[in-house]
């Protein structure tokens, strides 16, 4: 209880709350943004390599973090291809592992949320004469709760990864330390107890958030 | 005057197999046209390709006049009015879906109000104007398809099998209604169906598409008196003559 007391009134844990909220909603966001449309065009469009592209997107489902982390890094290392940007060990290094993380899997579930949708409505909607940007807005109503858990799901991939975050962003105190990193360091030092209660934090944060989308979801759910 | 539609030379292609082609085929302006042929005959895949939602290999459809080739297909679906087998409502309210053509066009919200109105009055379904779509009956769901057709006001209606899915009270109440609002409008209609008692009710000329490929039009009264081949007679239900 101590402990947790401790945490809430440390201002250190509040400002590695708000930056990992901060990046892992941005990395989200910016995923949303790639794989929405990209989602869609997999998910409704015909084009020769369409199967091959969503087999690419349903392996990256599946990416291992430190992988990412670790292409990332020699992207972004001095030496590396971006270095002359000098983005290793910051927060945007973080956002861009983890958008590389988050948009695979936004990109998949978009994808096969659309693919779920009776194929004739597309037809129907087209028959009536709706343009192309009106039948896809109406094919993500139809499909609004699958794209919600594609919005958790894309969230959850990269709030608790702590591979990418570590490798790109270093876990420099006040700069790009983050929850998951946090609770490495604790454990590296041996202070499980504070580790725990991060961990417990974190977890807790996760489900706060999932919540509030959950929540979105099902008041949007067919009554 | 030019028909309202006229196809020449058609196929249609799906899976590497010929669906159906047409050497000729056309519908003026108050027909109601039936398209009949028994399952798999290629009558979804004629109505698919002239609602231009399946790309034609060869042939020209013209649409009053003008190759459709040379307009865009938004423009040209605006002037037409689709129902489907199943009535596919999206998950908003019964006069959202009425009106949700009109919407696409960017029609003004006046025009929409009233003509909403108008089409679920004649469909006899006002009283579900405000109930969300996913909550009604097969019946009802098909009479807001309809209308939501209807609403368009479209130079061609396009209807395939709207009844097939429906049960025989259904079917006859909602028949007798587009039956009788077809009338009243004079809305020149495609519409397909395989079943002949119900195109004989609604149609003022028949096609008939065996085996993928259209065989025979004209008048019931035409058909039923000459039909040209064996098995045009045969779907006809016509005995041998003596």
């Amino acid at each position: 209880m101590d402990l947790i007391q401790t945490i809430f009134s440390d201002p250190e844990v509040w400002q590695i709350t708000i930056l990992s909220l901060k990046l892992s909603g941005l990395g989200t966001l910016i995923s949303l943004f790639i794989g929405l449309p990209l989602g869609t065009l997999l998910g409704l469009g015909k084009f020769p390599g369409r199967s091959f592209l969503l087999s690419i997107m349903n392996t990256g489902m599946g990416l291992p973090p430190v992988v990412v982390g670790l292409a990332v890094a020699l992207m972004l290392w001095r030496s590396g291809p971006l270095g002359s940007l000098h983005l290793i060990y910051t927060p945007t290094a973080i956002v861009i592992a983890q958008t590389i993380i988050s948009a695979p899997v936004v990109t998949g579930l978009t994808a096969a949320a659309l693919q779920q949708l009776n194929p004739r409505l597309r037809m129907q909607l087209l028959g009536l004469g709706a343009n192309t940007t009106q039948m896809v807005a109406w094919m993500w109503w139809e499909a609004r709760l699958s794209l919600l858990a594609a919005l958790m799901a894309g969230f959850g991939s990269v709030i608790s990864e702590v591979g990418a975050s570590m490798m790109v962003g270093g876990n420099i105190r006040y700069q790009t330390r983050v929850l998951t990193t946090a609770i490495v360091l604790e454990t590296g030092k041996g202070q499980f107890d504070l580790a725990i209660a991060l961990g417990v934090w974190l977890v807790l944060l996760t489900f706060i958030v999932n919540l509030a989308l959950t929540w979105i979801q099902q008041k949007g759910a067919r009554s | 005057m030019n028909p309202v539609l006229e196809i020449l030379d058609l196929e249609v292609w799906r899976d590497e197999k010929l669906a159906v082609e047409v050497e000729h085929l056309s519908v003026n302006k108050g027909d109601v046209l039936a398209i009949i042929g028994p399952n798999g005959a290629g009558k979804s895949s004629l109505l698919l390709a002239i609602a231009r939602l399946l790309k034609p290999r060869q042939g020209t459809i013209c649409f009053n006049g003008f190759e459709l080739n040379k307009r865009s297909d938004v423009e040209y679906r605006r002037h037409l009015g689709l129902v489907l087998q199943e009535p596919l409502l999206v998950d908003a309210s019964v006069a959202s879906n009425v009106a949700m053509g009109l919407r696409f066009r960017r029609i003004g919200r006046d025009v929409i109000k009233k003509r909403t109105d108008l089409w679920l009055e004649r469909f006899g379904i006002s009283h579900l104007r405000s109930r969300s779509a996913c909550n009604l009956s097969g019946g009802e769901a098909q009479r807001v398809s309809l209308a939501r057709a209807f609403a368009i006001q479209p130079n061609l209606l396009l209807l395939d099998e709207p009844f097939s899915a429906l049960d025989a009270p259904t079917r006859i109440n909602l028949l007798e209604d587009l039956h009788r609002i077809l009338a009243e409008t004079g809305t020149t209609t495609l519409f397909i169906s395989h079943d002949l008692k119900e195109a004989s009710q609604l149609a003022n000329r028949m096609a008939i598409l065996l085996n993928g490929r259209l065989r025979q039009q004209g008048t019931p009264e035409e058909l039923y008196a000459n039909p040209i081949e064996d098995d045009v007679r045969t779907f006809l239900g016509i005995s041998e003559p003596n």
